[in-house]
């Protein structure tokens, strides 16, 4: 009795596909870094990784009850927010760090904008820029890793920078995450893994990814070392934050450009700009500076790169 | 009487220099670091667009209609020199806090704003009142702005710890934190004015 004949518009076949799923799933490919970095860290790092969560998350129900707005928590995009924020913490930070960090995040990064898809830059970026020109301090005390007794260590990049770099550290520990860092930056072996998930299950193309991380480790080659074309670039790549940022902030669907020669454009100018910064600038790390700077741009390299509509010139 | 306590009472929240006409922003990013700052510059420049809109009103008959801009310039840097001579003599720390902004006064655009839209085409009362306003206006908006930013950047008001123990978030005192303070309340303004209506 039911075949009615349903008159509708396009698109008539639905994929199981939405939101909610797309970010839930860019969680689970983010389990991997935060258990890494919970273990190389201790509980600190849970601790702070989930206040993160906790607060962003309040956040959002927050504004949007104060608004009369529909609460929309259960896309999982506040969870994710917080979820990139608290991976860009040192473990040992104070606890009001995240909370501060996640409100802003959502308050400022996201809702003042109007929600999940008006933001301009990365919502997970603007709380950790303003944490970290806020209180100087504690966003950059990192805990020596696998110590669990909050012995600060400085990141490799810091070394690098200060000509401390003595020794060597080996390019497995550098690949392991045993080394100073944030919360979900060191282990790049664990955000490998998430991100061949988020390729596989085609959430990310590798568009952005590969040409931020290409780009940066070709400026190291060229410009790292004391003559020019002899840079230690493997070092450049696996340290810092370059795999985080590449394969889950940058490729923030809000935030990217929506075209795939676009997002080349945008992924080699993030290299470029952490290239730039980490090599030239005042800051040991640049990734997240580079992605905000690209945010920025990414509306105009939308515009440069739209495709020609079929019929017009 | 009642008209120019509309023209005075317009500057404060209708028409308010920052928060509505969005005018002479550049010394509010730059002063409003600190309460004190905050009043020092909303007095000079209440100072010089109250002598200027005066003198402008009375003179708009000999004023030629096309050097109008290059008069208006001349009166509003006479007075802005007189005020900066003051601040020199008397409030030596203040004016040093300050800076280059005393005499940067004389192209502020709320100065010259209501010189042209408002003292050259009304009478020397109202021109009275409407500086009066425009500049309590200005006054109120810098020391809400400089109040919210010296509260989280240093965690003091006017040099007295407000929350001891509380770590400020140098950020709100930077330029940056400027631009997103003055962005945020101009932002809340516009939603209460679309509230009320």
């Amino acid at each position: 009795m039911n075949n009615k004949l349903i008159v509708s518009t396009s698109p008539h076949v639905h994929t199981k596909e939405s939101t909610a799923r797309i970010m839930w799933l860019v969680c689970l490919a983010l389990a991997p870094a935060g258990i890494a970095g919970a273990y190389i860290f201790g509980v600190a790092a849970l601790r702070a990784v989930l206040i993160a969560v906790v607060s962003a998350v309040c956040t959002e129900l927050a504004i949007q009850a104060a608004l009369k707005k529909k609460a929309t928590i259960s896309d999982g995009s506040a969870v994710l927010t917080g979820l990139l924020l608290g991976y860009n913490l040192p473990a040992h930070c104070p606890f009001w760090i995240p909370a501060v960090g996640a409100f802003v995040a959502i308050a400022i990064g996201k809702q003042i904008f109007g929600g999940l898809g008006q933001n301009i830059f990365n919502p997970a970026l603007v709380g950790r820029a303003f944490l970290t020109a806020s209180w100087p301090q504690h966003m950059t005390r990192f805990t020596a890793p696998l110590s669990f007794d909050a012995v600060t260590q400085a990141t490799p990049l810091a070394l690098l920078k200060e000509n401390k770099l003595i020794g060597h550290i080996s390019y497995l520990d550098l690949f392991l995450g045993n080394k100073g860092g944030c919360i979900g930056e060191v282990c790049v072996a664990a955000l490998l893994i998430g991100g061949i998930f988020l390729l596989a299950r085609g959430i990310i193309s590798w568009h952005i990814p590969l040409t931020f991380i290409a780009t940066t480790g070709c400026m190291y080659f060229i410009f790292g070392g004391k003559v020019l074309f002899t840079g230690d670039w493997l070092f450049a790549v696996l340290s810092g934050g370059l795999f985080l940022g590449a394969i889950f902030m940058a490729t923030d669907y809000v935030t990217s450009p929506l075209t795939r020669k676009g997002q080349v454009i945008f992924g080699a100018g993030c290299g470029l700009l952490t290239a730039v910064i980490r090599l030239w600038g005042g800051t040991p790390e640049g990734v997240s500076y580079s992605i905000l700077m690209m945010n920025a741009a990414a509306p105009l390299i939308d515009r440069y790169t739209k495709k020609r509509i079929f019929g017009t010139k | 009487m009642k008209t120019l306590i509309k023209e005075f009472a317009k500057g404060i929240v209708k028409e308010n220099p920052t928060f509505v006409l969005a005018l002479g922003l550049c010394p509010t990013l730059a002063v409003s670091v600190s309460v004190g700052n905050a009043v020092g510059m909303g007095c000079a420049s209440t100072f010089v667009i109250v002598c200027s809109n005066v003198i402008i009103a009375s003179l708009k008959k000999f004023i030629p209609d096309k050097i109008r801009i290059p008069c208006f310039i001349v009166v509003i840097a006479a007075f802005v020199t007189i005020a900066e001579m003051v601040l020199k003599a008397y409030f030596p720390l203040l004016n040093r806090a300050l800076g280059i902004y005393v005499p940067l006064i004389v192209v502020n655009c709320i100065v010259l704003g209501r010189a042209e839209a408002f003292a050259s085409k009304n009478t020397v009362m109202a021109s009275l009142f409407d500086g009066l306003g425009m500049g309590a206006g200005f006054t109120l908006a810098l020391v809400l702005i400089s109040a919210i930013r010296e509260l989280l950047g240093t965690g003091k008001l006017l040099d007295f710890v407000v929350f001891p123990g509380f770590e400020p978030a140098l950020a709100v005192g930077m330029p940056s934190g400027a631009l997103l303070v003055i962005g945020l309340l101009l932002g809340f303004f516009n939603l209460a004015k679309r509230r009320a209506r």
